[in-house]
């Protein structure tokens, strides 16, 4: 066989074999959960987290603080489908698709190159019967995830950007906690990719391109919408405090704080289409706080950032005080901080 | 085939899938209970049954359940112990969201926040429970024992909450509710049922609590306009903690020695209870008092019926630190009534008078003293700004209906 014609056997057999590097669809749809992460077929190389061809990773504008841990987010849906666009809403994702992120704390946050470790991947799944949602914990090998139906702790750590090493007791959620923030009229549904928290300029093989365009391009959504406002990112300081205030605590609140969401019997909505000042919390008394009241008597007093029950309860790591009641355990002081700027600027 | 064998095949048919599926599932304590029990929590399936040996659970997470049709069920009130002391993640002890729910002898003590929180239940039944913060009465205590909120066909039957922050057994934006051979003691407030649709509260003991049965409205909320609400044979007695309250709750504004309190409900009745020994007044029926933009919401108490009670000793020591009793206080030169009524109502109707139908009555309650602001007359400075006449308040009794509520097998 002469050299040329070898290569061409090659080439069509690796090209042979990345098109039969197909997501195990079964594994999504069947009523069991598999036991481990692998089962899936999510990943070329699962440790290296490269996605298999049609599963696309994917960024949001603002994101859930969990930690400070790191986040990888990827979309599957099944061949031939689309995600429908959906005004206010998350994609209509069709049946068989799967959202699937990865939680990791870099060794050291100075020089991501030196590695990372991985904690935990959520899975999103569209079955027949509607989305469910459960997180496998990654092996200290950092080789395979187990399913953890209960959840779990991990005794972790990671140095900061200032070079401070943070402990953390990091919760794996178990599926009654996934339940509790994914959940809209009691049924479980996505949060992150809807087109305001998807609309972002990233840079991508063949260039910086708009994530809607790519994902569109991809096969993975039906249309790019025109008719939404996009979120803005929390950190970026050439945007409004308010609206930077708003995205954060939209994202972060406003899946619960929501009148369709498990804290709608507070009265505190915090969502990104609340503009009634009482609901937002603006000289809004609390119902049933009890002891996170803080001795404060409204959620939001304008001007006054260390008289609002809000702020406190994001500072706390009292569970029978703080905000959110999962998945945090450490004060994320840099939200801290552009809250309370938001509050103090607000006219008394 | 004859008629026996015809009911055998019934019974087969009938009850052969119930024994099958169903599955009853017991776990001791060891050091591995969070997950163990966490575990069984998700993977029950309706119809099972969780059972809890007899002693002392200790956990650092909170648990959670959201399977329908369910028993979570312990050895006793006092044997089953799920203990919080150590919590570190979690803002209640255990949390609901499921419905059909049977949760029966078992404690729960000492969680950073809420005991036992309850979402969203159609249906949801607890049986010979406790919630407990064993340090007494404190502010760093959660606020609430037992608290289903949005739910329906509540019933919570021969519990016990004891230092509660808030309120011991609380039943929040719900309907259908039934409370009864409960007992709740050094909560800010015993029990309280708060924008709720159609309550029983029976045969209960409420005492040392600040104050000992609350029904309450509020604004703002996705459920309001409370009413139907039936408090008898009740012991609403000495009630006499210093309110602990953490600021800004409402609780925090009920002084220490009130026994019931009425709050800007319609329909409630309150009858055959023991009223005693509350150091500032036995019961007392408010408008809400601060401020509010909610037009959809009625701030005062109407169609209140009181009759048949026992009053016997209050107001022997006022908790003048509270705004509401220092006005009462002064109001009364020091003789405070058994009832108060703080009379305001609309202004068209504090001026031209009550359809008669939402009248305030008062009958057959012994001695009991009264005591009515005329907030006209108080506003404008006129003579004659209080009534002490309770024979004005005479009236014929419409009995509101008792809770109908199916009540489950098992229970």
């Amino acid at each position: 066989m002469s050299i040329a014609l070898r290569s061409l056997v090659y080439i069509s057999l690796f090209l042979m074999s990345t098109q039969l590097w197909s997501v195990n669809d079964t594994k999504i749809t069947s009523k069991e959960f598999p036991p481990v992460l692998s089962e899936f077929e999510f990943f070329i190389d699962q440790t290296q987290q490269l996605p298999a061809d049609n599963v696309h990773s994917y960024e949001l504008v603002t994101t859930l603080f969990s930690d400070y841990s790191y986040k990888s987010r990827f979309v599957y849906v099944p061949n031939r489908k689309k995600g429908i666009y959906q005004e206010d809403w998350v994609f209509d994702f069709p049946v068989g698709s799967a959202l699937i992120k990865t939680f990791y704390y870099p060794n050291d946050e100075r020089n991501l190159e030196l590695g990372s470790k991985l904690l935990e991947t959520r899975v999103l799944l569209h079955k027949e019967a509607g989305w469910e949602a459960v997180s496998y914990a990654w092996n200290e090998e950092q080789t395979e995830a187990f399913i953890k139906v209960a959840g779990k702790t991990i005794n972790t750590s990671w140095v900061n950007h200032e070079g401070v090493k943070r402990e953390v007791r990091y919760r794996v959620p178990n599926k009654n906690q996934c339940k509790e923030c994914h959940s809209t009229n009691d049924v479980i549904s996505p949060i992150g990719p809807k087109a305001r928290n998807l609309d972002k300029q990233l840079t991508y093989g063949d260039g910086f391109k708009n994530q809607l365009a790519y994902l569109l391009q991809k096969g993975v959504i039906d249309s790019i919408p025109t008719n939404f406002q996009t979120v803005s990112d929390w950190e970026d300081e050439s945007q409004s405090l308010e609206d930077r205030a708003r995205a954060y605590l939209a994202i972060n609140c406003g899946h619960c704080h929501t009148p369709s969401g498990v804290a709608n019997s507070t009265g505190l909505y915090l969502d990104f289409n609340e503009v009634r000042p009482l609901h937002l919390g603006i000289n809004k008394s609390p119902v049933a706080t009890g002891r996170g009241s803080g001795n404060l008597k409204y959620s939001i007093v304008p001007g006054k950032a260390q008289e609002s029950i809000l702020l406190f309860r994001m500072i706390s790591i009292d569970p029978g005080v703080m905000m959110p009641e999962s998945g945090r355990s450490l004060v994320h002081t840099e939200a801290v901080s552009l809250v309370e700027e938001w509050i103090n600027s607000m006219e008394n | 085939m004859n008629k026996n064998n015809l009911k055998i095949l019934f019974f087969i048919i009938i009850l052969f899938p119930t024994i099958s599926y169903s599955k009853e599932v017991y776990l001791s304590p060891n050091e591995n209970s969070y997950e163990q029990i966490q575990e069984a929590l998700i993977l029950l399936e309706p119809g099972d049954t969780l059972s809890l040996s007899e002693g002392f659970y200790s956990f650092e997470d909170g648990l959670s359940l959201d399977v329908d049709n369910v028993v979570i069920e312990g050895a006793g009130k006092d044997k089953t112990i799920l203990s919080f002391k150590n919590q570190v993640t979690g803002a209640q002890g255990l949390l609901v969201t499921a419905s059909g729910v049977i949760l029966k002898n078992f404690a729960i003590e000492d969680s950073k926040g809420d005991a036992l929180k309850i979402i969203g239940a159609d249906g949801i039944y607890m049986i010979n429970l406790r919630t407990e913060w064993t340090g007494g009465p404190k502010s760093t205590n959660g606020a609430y024992g037992l608290y289903p909120v949005e739910s329906r066909d509540v019933l919570i039957d021969g519990c016990v909450a004891i230092g509660a922050s808030d309120a011991g057994i609380y039943v929040g934006q719900s309907e259908n509710i039934i409370v009864r051979n409960s007992r709740a003691h050094y909560n800010v407030a015993g029990i309280e049922i708060e924008n709720s649709y159609y309550a029983d509260v029976y045969d209960n003991v409420a005492s040392h609590n600040t104050g000992g049965i609350l029904v309450f409205d509020l604004p703002d909320l996705p459920q309001q306009g409370g009413h139907h609400v039936r408090v008898f044979r009740n012991q609403v007695v000495d009630n006499d903690t210093d309110n602990f309250a953490p600021e800004g709750n409402i609780v925090g504004e009920v002084p220490r020695g009130t026994g019931i309190i009425i709050q800007a409900n319609s329909d409630v009745e309150v009858f055959d209870n023991d009223i005693s020994g509350n150091g500032t007044v036995n019961l007392s029926i408010v408008t809400y008092s601060a401020e509010t933009e909610d037009e959809n919401y009625y701030p005062h108490p109407k169609s209140i019926q009181v009759h048949g009670n026992r009053f016997g000793k209050g107001g022997f020591d006022p908790d003048l630190d509270k705004v509401i009793a220092g006005i009462l206080y002064e109001l009364s030169e020091g003789h405070m009534p058994d009832i108060f009524w703080d009379g305001v109502l609309p202004l068209t109707q504090m001026i031209f008078g009550q359809p008669d139908e939402e009248k305030l009555i008062l009958v057959n309650n012994g001695d009991a003293s009264f005591l009515a602001i005329r907030p006209i007359k108080y506003m404008l400075s006129l003579p004659g700004i209080t009534s002490t006449d309770i024979e004005t308040y005479y009236g014929p009794i419409r009995p509101l209906s008792p809770v109908v509520m199916d009540i489950p097998e098992g229970v």
